[in-house]
């Protein structure tokens, strides 16, 4: 019988604790087979977040580390230090990457670590229940902005990809979203593209997955995808931000 | 090497390189600064890594990463420093990763001053992080014995799979004095493999994790009793202290640090006056030695513990003490230094009470 379709060899086989309709299991997905077709599941070395995500360590099958809150990308500068040729990652929502863990992403960023980060944008906070995120839209209703977010109150969504891709330490940086298959496929390809920056030596590389959280959002899987492509997708545009692997070509 | 005369920052650093240690991360913050720059002079020529950190809190996330990769690796920093990194300590003791943290004290709370203090000692015996878990303290007094620690405290942070951190002060950090580093034990500086450490799974055929989340109760008590038994352990293999003149003494100080050679020089002073005072240095402020209260309470009239802080080590003088003698306290802080004058008349003034 010819085998047309199996299980990534990067997942364990460990069942994801996800809520239904959550992205984070595609995205999972597309990095652990990504990891697998460039051959380096070997040499990979995780870095988990605190967040909804914070068992990642249990479902990729490499070498893990677990980070605090915000920390990861630090994490990962340690590991890459010490092992320059292993393929270092980290996987962070957008609380973890974008609030608490500003200045690391930044700073990993701006010395053009040789990392890959996934970032995963839900708009709000996942595990602690549904609270404002920093990638929160305007008029978003959260537990923490039950009027819904007000610029003069709590300030502007931050829009990672464009801020990242001004630093010169940045090699490869582009925003994806999963809400159907044309865009999930899109999606596998950047990531594809920032691992190989990294495989590259190119420097510090960024994925931003805008994705959903219909438990917190309030919504059926079907609408929470639609409230992506349909607002999210407004305030943060999908696109390569920047990518120094075309200028080899 | 015959001796070199060195700062007792240069002396960290250098002990830190001999050691095997190849990976440093810090923020710069003074008293300690000579450890960033001479680790970013010579790290490169040993093919080290040297890496200025954006803050304190990644630098020690950073020291996190590279432990749990299997380095041996060093961070410093001084009081303000320390602690915004006491969450990563946290986590790093939580996940059992070996790191050495050196603390080069100055005084506070807040932002405090630059000159040297001790006022850091229940943060760095107590925990200052969250969660149960214990550091392991070595407490240099001279510049020679700051390079020794530092060799040991690698040692130990691999033996026990815990952060063991060098607890000095500002003065210790910015004095000179000659080192001698062929006296260093060697055998120390050999690294054992670490195959629990996140290498990239290779041919392994179990994916190693580094973790300190454990959302079950039962499993998470598990693992603080587990840690505990390693800190017991401890209790027991790495006390380390000094004891002077404390056969006869009448009166035994106790100070650890700088201080303890002041309180030296007033032991002399005091002997000239026909006054037997001893001494007891803890060296490890965690474990904290008990046993050289045991062997001096039979024949000390009480025991004087002197401090650059409020008054921290004497809770833990007291406890090994155990209300057999008093114990009477002696301290200066912002950065003032005891002398021994001062410390003589807080002699006096036990003897003469009845």
């Amino acid at each position: 019988m010819t085998v047309v379709f199996q299980k990534t060899k990067g997942l364990t086989d460990t069942p994801f604790h996800y809520c239904p309709g959550c992205t984070h299991g595609i995205v999972h997905r597309l990095v652990a087979e990504t990891m697998e077709e460039l051959g380096v599941l070997d040499k990979a070395i995780g870095v988990a977040p605190v967040g909804c995500a914070v068992f990642a360590y249990e479902y990729f099958n490499c070498d893990m580390q677990e980070a605090a809150h915000g920390r990861a990308p630090a994490v990962a500068t340690g590991i890459k230090r010490v092992h320059p040729d292993k393929i270092v990652f980290t996987y962070q929502g957008d609380g973890d990457l974008a609030a608490i863990g500003t200045a690391e992403t930044v700073h990993a960023a701006a010395r053009g670590e040789n990392i890959t980060v996934i970032f995963i944008n839900n708009a709000i906070y996942g595990m602690t229940g549904g609270q404002m995120a920093p990638t929160s839209l305007i008029g978003q209703e959260t537990l923490t902005t039950p009027y819904g977010r007000k610029p003069e109150t709590n300030g502007y969504p931050i829009k990672m990809c464009e801020m990242l891709s001004t630093l010169e330490g940045a090699a490869y940086i582009e925003r994806v979203s999963v809400y159907d298959v044309k865009h999930v496929l899109n999606a596998k390809k950047a990531i594809k593209n920032a691992f190989k920056a990294q495989i590259n030596k190119k420097g510090f590389s960024m994925i931003e997955v805008l994705s959903s959280c219909p438990t917190n959002w309030g919504m059926s899987p079907n609408e929470a995808l639609k409230w992506i492509k349909d607002k999210m997708e407004q305030y943060y545009p999908l696109g390569v931000y920047k990518n120094t692997l075309e200028e080899e070509k | 090497m015959a001796k070199v005369l060195m700062k007792g920052n240069e002396a960290l650093a250098e002990a830190a390189i001999q050691a095997g240690c190849r990976h440093y991360f810090g923020y710069p913050i003074t008293p300690q600064n000579e450890v960033t720059a001479y680790m970013a002079k010579r790290m490169p020529e040993v093919g080290g890594v040297f890496l200025q950190a954006e803050s304190e809190v990644s630098a020690i996330n950073m020291v996190y990463g590279a432990g749990g990769a299997g380095a041996r690796v060093l961070i410093t920093s001084s009081s303000p420093g320390i602690s915004l990194m006491q969450e990563g300590i946290s986590y790093i003791a939580g996940a059992e990763v070996p790191c050495v943290i050196a603390n080069i004290m100055r005084g506070g709370p807040g932002l405090g001053g630059i000159q040297p203090s001790q006022s850091d000692y229940f943060q760095a015996t107590k925990g200052g992080g969250h969660g149960d878990y214990k550091l392991i303290v070595l407490a240099p007094s001279t510049i020679q014995e700051m390079a020794e620690l530092v060799q040991q405290a690698f040692h130990i942070a691999d033996k026990y799979r815990n952060p063991v951190m060098i607890l000095g002060d500002g003065m210790l950090g910015q004095m000179m004095e000659p080192v001698d580093f062929d006296i260093l034990k060697k055998e120390e500086n050999k690294i054992e493999e670490k195959p629990w450490a996140t290498t990239g799974k290779g041919t392994r055929n179990k994916r190693n994790i580094i973790n300190s989340l454990e959302l079950d109760p039962q499993i998470l008590e598990k693992h603080n009793i587990e840690i505990f038994k390693k800190y017991q352990k401890a209790a027991k293999e790495e006390v380390r202290y000094e004891m002077t003149n404390c056969e006869e003494a009448e009166i035994i100080l106790v100070a650890y640090g700088t201080i303890a050679r002041v309180a030296k020089n007033a032991i002399e002073i005091a002997k000239r006056e026909n006054i037997k005072v001893g001494l007891i240095r803890p060296i490890s402020l965690w474990p904290f030695p008990e046993e050289p209260f045991k062997k001096t309470k039979d024949h000390v009239k009480a025991y004087l513990t002197i401090e650059m802080s409020m008054g921290q080590m004497i809770e833990d003088v007291k406890i090994a003490v155990n209300g057999q003698k008093e114990v009477y306290f002696y301290g200066r802080v912002g950065g003032m230094v005891p002398e021994p004058m001062a410390i003589l008349e807080e002699i006096k003034k036990i003897r003469g009470k009845k």
